[in-house]
């Protein structure tokens, strides 16, 4: 874990109340999520990367309460204190050759970062996302440049597949041998369990500390109890109770 | 001038008065990457039980202006964890003082814990928590009235030679008596306070925010009343306290230590700052030497 200050360079609008935070300052960043101070606020809050390089982050959040909102509302050039280098994120290695990546929601946006990487390893990703409506879509042309295959679902038909996720995996008829997913519970419950081949999931849960000490945000698994936000918020398939 | 930072509590020789507060600062390890362990006067660990304990549903975290609420309720590996293997672990990477927070729901349970962690070479104090409002049937019961927290303590001390302070609770009519209910019965010191029982809805869902509806509130907001409490209790008992409610900076470790605390315990802070502790310790001397103070320990109970 690190204390860094970063300055917002880009903080805009890219889809129905979600906008992208580009953020530049220190060197490059470790970890799965930043924790981010918003003056006024008691509790920092817990980000995913969406993608970085030396020097620079992007991030990729909804306004979904009155800090979210208050950080969306953050001029180019503002300066925040931001805790680096939590969380244990998606494992590349875990997938030997043929990746699937399901994103719900904001849930596409760690996925962008695991996608990069493996490409880099020369894997084949196939990303499924899944928005409500066209309007809430975010990050697919993103994915487009970069993965073998992208399919989208809607749930209302509005693009790609009408329905779930779900929906749109089965209609693909392929083979993986692991995947990743990030979104809403249900919908991460409903992947891991139509999928046979492993894989792993990132879970949300409210947050105190972020970095493993107030044990606010423990969950039980077979395991035992894990802490999101440093035992995760990556947890294998097998791990999870739900 | 050297500043003079030392404090001493029941015989312990802290190197400054600032010490992480109990649930605050997870086992002392967790944060032995962020910084050097030892810039730190003392460590109040997590609150440990007899049996492990997963503790309450999620979430268990809810913010407020000011401060924020926590129902962890006890999450820990048991006392013999504790004492084989967190402890240990810790000492090999700390030096100062080490403070054990245990909790029960029985007295026998407060006694075989306690009497463990009596036992175990890297503890250098007990604190019993008496207080925690995150567990039923147990925790603060004892906290909430002078007789059932003497009867703790008395237990307590029995089985004890080393340093034993009771942690009170804030959500009481009249703290005084039951700090003098305890110094009566033996205890060597006191902490005060723990959190306040507080709540949080969110409207949109028409729902508490805590899953288990109700958790102790912590952070900035509460630091007037616990120095209150620090102030009162301090000036009717003669046994050392450790100052806690609030806390955030370098200035209200003094205002702690003028109201009458020893040392002071730095809780909510930690969880928004990790680095917490350590900046506060290292804006203390010049904060002092701007108030024309050398040495830190001659401020306690001044006011």
């Amino acid at each position: 874990m690190k204390k860094d200050r970063f300055s917002i360079v880009r903080n805009r609008l890219i889809a129905t109340k979600t906008y992208q935070l580009v953020l530049e300052g220190g060197g490059m960043v470790d970890g799965e999520f930043v924790h981010i101070a918003v003056p006024g606020f008691f509790l920092r809050r817990p980000l995913s990367i969406c993608d970085k390089e030396a020097g620079r982050l992007t991030i990729v959040y909804k306004v979904v309460g009155e800090g979210t909102r208050a950080l969306s509302e953050m001029k180019e050039g503002t300066v925040l204190e931001v805790l680096t280098g939590l969380g244990r994120g998606f494992d590349p290695d875990a997938c030997r050759c043929e990746a699937l990546l399901v994103g719900g929601g904001l849930g596409a946006a760690p996925l962008y970062l695991l996608a990069r990487e493996l490409k880099a390893q020369g894997k084949k990703v196939t990303v499924v996302l899944g928005f409500n409506t066209a309007d809430e879509i975010v990050m697919v042309r993103e994915f487009e440049d970069i993965c073998d295959t992208v399919a989208v679902s809607t749930l209302d038909g509005s693009v790609g597949v009408k329905g779930f996720v779900t929906d749109a995996i089965a209609g693909m008829a392929r083979s993986y041998d692991y995947f990743y997913t990030c979104g809403p519970v249900v919908m991460m419950k409903a992947v891991c369990g139509m999928l046979e081949c492993p894989g792993e999931a990132s879970l949300e849960e409210r947050m105190g500390c972020g970095a493993g000490f107030c044990y606010g945000c423990s969950i039980e698994t077979k395991n035992g109890p894990r802490r999101v936000c440093k035992d995760g918020p990556v947890f294998k398939k097998e791990e999870l109770l739900w | 001038m050297v500043k003079d930072l030392t404090v001493d509590l029941c015989g312990i020789r802290l190197q400054n008065p600032v010490i992480p507060a109990s649930g605050t600062f997870g086992f002392g390890l967790e944060l032995s990457g962020a910084f050097d362990l030892n810039l730190l006067g003392g460590i109040s660990l997590k609150g440990t039980t007899r049996e492990a304990r997963y503790g309450n549903p999620t979430p268990r975290i809810a913010e407020c202006d000011g401060g924020m609420i926590n129902s962890v309720g006890l999450q820990n590996p048991g006392i013999d964890v504790l004492v084989n293997e967190k402890v240990p672990a810790l000492r090999r990477a700390y030096d100062g003082c080490i403070v054990a927070n245990i909790s029960g729901f029985s007295l026998d349970e407060y006694k075989e814990c306690c009497a463990k962690a009596d036992a175990c070479e890297g503890i250098d104090i007990i604190e019993v928590n008496i207080s925690c409002p995150n567990v039923h049937n147990g925790g603060m019961a004892f906290g909430t009235s002078a007789a059932s927290a003497a009867e703790v303590t008395a237990a307590v001390k029995s089985v004890c030679r080393k340093p034993v302070f009771i942690k009170l609770s804030p959500n009481v009519t009249d703290i005084v008596s039951i700090a003098r209910a305890c110094e009566d019965a033996g205890a060597d010191g006191l902490t005060l306070v723990n959190t306040f029982l507080g709540m949080r809805i969110d409207i949109a869902r028409r729902k508490p925010v805590i899953a288990n509806k109700m958790g102790g509130f912590s952070g900035r907001a509460i630091f007037p009343i616990a120095l209150r409490m620090v102030y009162q209790v301090a000036h009717s008992c003669r046994i050392p306290v450790m100052g806690c409610g609030g806390v955030a900076t370098a200035r209200d470790v003094i205002e702690m230590m003028m109201a009458g605390a020893t040392a002071v315990q730095v809780g909510a802070e930690n969880i928004r700052n990790p680095y917490a502790c350590p900046e506060i310790t290292a804006d203390l001397p010049s904060v002092m030497e701007e108030l024309g103070i050398n040495t830190l320990k001659e401020i306690i109970g001044t006011v």
